[in-house]
């Protein structure tokens, strides 16, 4: 889309038109069936900035994932990856699904899977070559897998099975990670080891936005935080957003007073 | 001279058989890894409606016009189980068990009450089809393979079988990778651009020329045990779905090559002076090498309750 046809199209929002920004999403309404899903999310991530979206359970925290990357329908409003649709920024952007989604009993091996995040690069028929699984091992390298190349992706445990698709992500060498819950039911030794490459791909500029479920680890993990629940609550730095106000918001009555006050200790 | 009288007689309903049962086998594989397998099962029973009402309106059963009225029947079921799932709010098995079965059932009644004494269109070729009338009379001995004239004089399904075996491995293999990553992961494929819905959508049409072709020479029974059986007999084999594959292409044909055979030669050998329906044979044979593979295959042990 050219420059002068957005503002024909969207004049008050040209300004938003950003190519340093990774993500700007305006006015986000999904809906399943009549009851939305996620209300009219504004919102816009910070280059080379960490981010967690956190809400309670059904607040479309996924589905706001979803909806701006076009796996689930947008009943209105847009999403801006670098100033551009989606459509033609693809492969700057990497998606992390659930864990849970898909099924572990598949018939392919750990290397199998990273290298379906090099599909845009292979030729026809989707041959690999040498160089292909060359950069598919480092990326299973820098997530501590490298030992599991050749196993069958049904016999790693829920902690092996996510830095597998951590390094599938990291295969796509993307300008922004969005992942979906990157952290549920994983062991300490892997969520150091997540930690640890996703902070490294920050430094190197990169832009990391996480759904996250546990409050106790924002303050230390994360820049950035968006709170909702259907609506926006807040957004952020979390210095200033993650606060105990917004919190009960997001919670409503879901979250003890005395749990809000110890998530304002500082961490560490 | 018995090359001669196998080539008339046997080769080309085993040739069928083989054919009909690599159709099935091969789009199987993903049906099975997408939790889809009752979608051939669902296909091939509302082939029979189909036919009936194209028989009913045409008045002839030529190949084109039951082909054309089985894949409108296809067409209708996938879209009547799509309203049902959705508007019934239930799950997928359940909308096709409603769709396929009543629509069969009325089918069977159609059936019934209109004339078709004159044509050769009644349940039982319905349900397994037949494959023991498809010689090949003009053969004179192997030779006649090379022999266009007689070639020519082939029964038709064999080269539409071919025609549409031709297109499934086509198929799979031109979008092995998509394929590949849209049934392991649909939301990952959709967010690197592969359109997985559409892939998914072709895949069903796909079964459904399958089941189509392949009901004409053998009937439902082998169209729905082809769909399941050797793929899941191959699963058990190994974990890689190229392997896989290939097991399910050896399954299919030793499956329609030994049921041939067992149903013309195994009563004889236990003293019976008659023959058993051969396509009944190939997916009893079909189901035979599933247990077996349930008991002994290598990679049995990952159906075992996981920790």
């Amino acid at each position: 889309m050219s420059d002068v046809e957005l503002i024909a199209r969207d004049g008050d929002r040209v300004g938003r038109k950003d190519p340093e920004c990774p993500l700007a999403i305006d006015g986000l309404t999904v809906s399943y069936g009549d009851k939305p899903a996620v209300f009219s999310v504004d919102t816009r991530f910070g280059k080379g900035r960490m981010v967690a979206i956190v809400g309670p359970n059904g607040a479309g925290k996924s589905t706001l994932m979803k909806a701006v990357l076009g796996i689930v329908p947008k009943l209105a409003g847009r999403a801006l990856f670098f100033g551009e649709p989606f459509e033609s920024v693809r492969s700057r952007v990497a998606y992390v699904p659930q864990r849970a989604s898909v099924d572990w009993d598949f018939p392919v091996r750990v290397i199998d899977v990273v290298l379906m995040g090099l599909y845009r690069s292979l030729g026809i028929f989707g041959m690999t070559s040498k160089k292909d699984i060359a950069k598919a091992h480092a990326c299973l390298e820098r997530v501590g897998m490298a030992d599991f190349a050749r196993r069958q992706i049904g016999q790693l445990s829920g902690g092996q099975q996510q830095r597998v698709f951590l390094a599938r992500a990291l295969a796509q060498d993307a300008d922004l990670y969005l992942l979906d819950e990157p952290l549920a039911g994983v062991d300490a030794a892997t969520e150091r080891a997540i930690m640890s490459v996703l902070k490294d791909l920050k430094s190197e500029g990169r832009t990391v936005v996480c759904v996250h479920h546990d409050l106790a680890t924002v303050r230390s993990y994360f820049d950035d935080v968006l709170l909702i629940n259907v609506r926006k609550i807040a957004d952020g730095p979390v210095a200033s957003a993650f606060n105990d106000r917004n919190l009960q918001q997001t919670y409503g009555g879901r979250l003890g007073a005395t749990h809000i006050a110890e998530l304002q200790q500082p961490a560490g | 001279m018995i090359g001669q009288e196998f080539v008339q007689l046997s080769l080309t309903p085993m040739l069928v058989g083989i054919l009909a049962s690599l159709a099935c086998a091969l789009p199987g594989n993903f049906l099975l890894l997408r939790r889809q397998t009752l979608i051939g099962d669902a296909i091939s029973h509302v082939v029979l409606p189909g036919i009936v009402v194209a028989f009913l309106i045409s008045g002839s059963i030529a190949a084109w016009p039951m082909m054309l009225g089985a894949s409108g029947a296809a067409l209708v079921a996938v879209l009547m189980i799509e309203a049902v799932k959705r508007f019934g709010r239930i799950e997928s098995g359940a909308a096709m068990g409603v769709i396929f079965t009543s629509m069969f059932a009325g089918g069977v009644l159609l059936l019934e009450q209109s004339d078709t004494s004159s044509v050769h269109l009644d349940v039982q070729h319905a349900l397994y089809g037949n494959l023991e009338s498809l010689i090949w009379l003009s053969a004179e001995g192997w030779g006649s393979l090379f022999d266009l004239a007689a070639l020519s004089e082939m029964p038709p399904q064999v080269g539409r079988l071919f025609v549409v075996l031709a297109l499934v491995v086509a198929f799979i293999a031109v979008f092995w990778s998509s394929l590949k990553i849209a049934t392991f992961d649909e939301s990952f494929a959709l967010s690197i651009g592969i359109p997985a819905r559409l892939l998914g959508f072709a895949l069903v049409a796909l079964t459904a020329i399958a089941a189509v072709a392949a009901f004409d020479a053998v009937g439902s029974i082998i169209v729905i045990a082809m769909f399941i059986c050797p793929a899941a007999t191959a699963r058990l084999m190994t974990d890689d779905l190229v392997v896989q594959v290939l097991w399910s292409a050896v399954f299919a044909v030793v499956s329609a090559v030994l049921g041939y055979m067992l149903a013309g030669y195994l009563p004889g050998l236990l003293g019976y002076d008659y023959a058993v329906s051969a396509a009944g044979m190939m997916a009893t044979v079909s189901g035979l090498i599933l247990g077996v593979a349930c008991l002994f295959g290598p990679k049995r042990k990952r159906i075992a309750p996981t920790a």
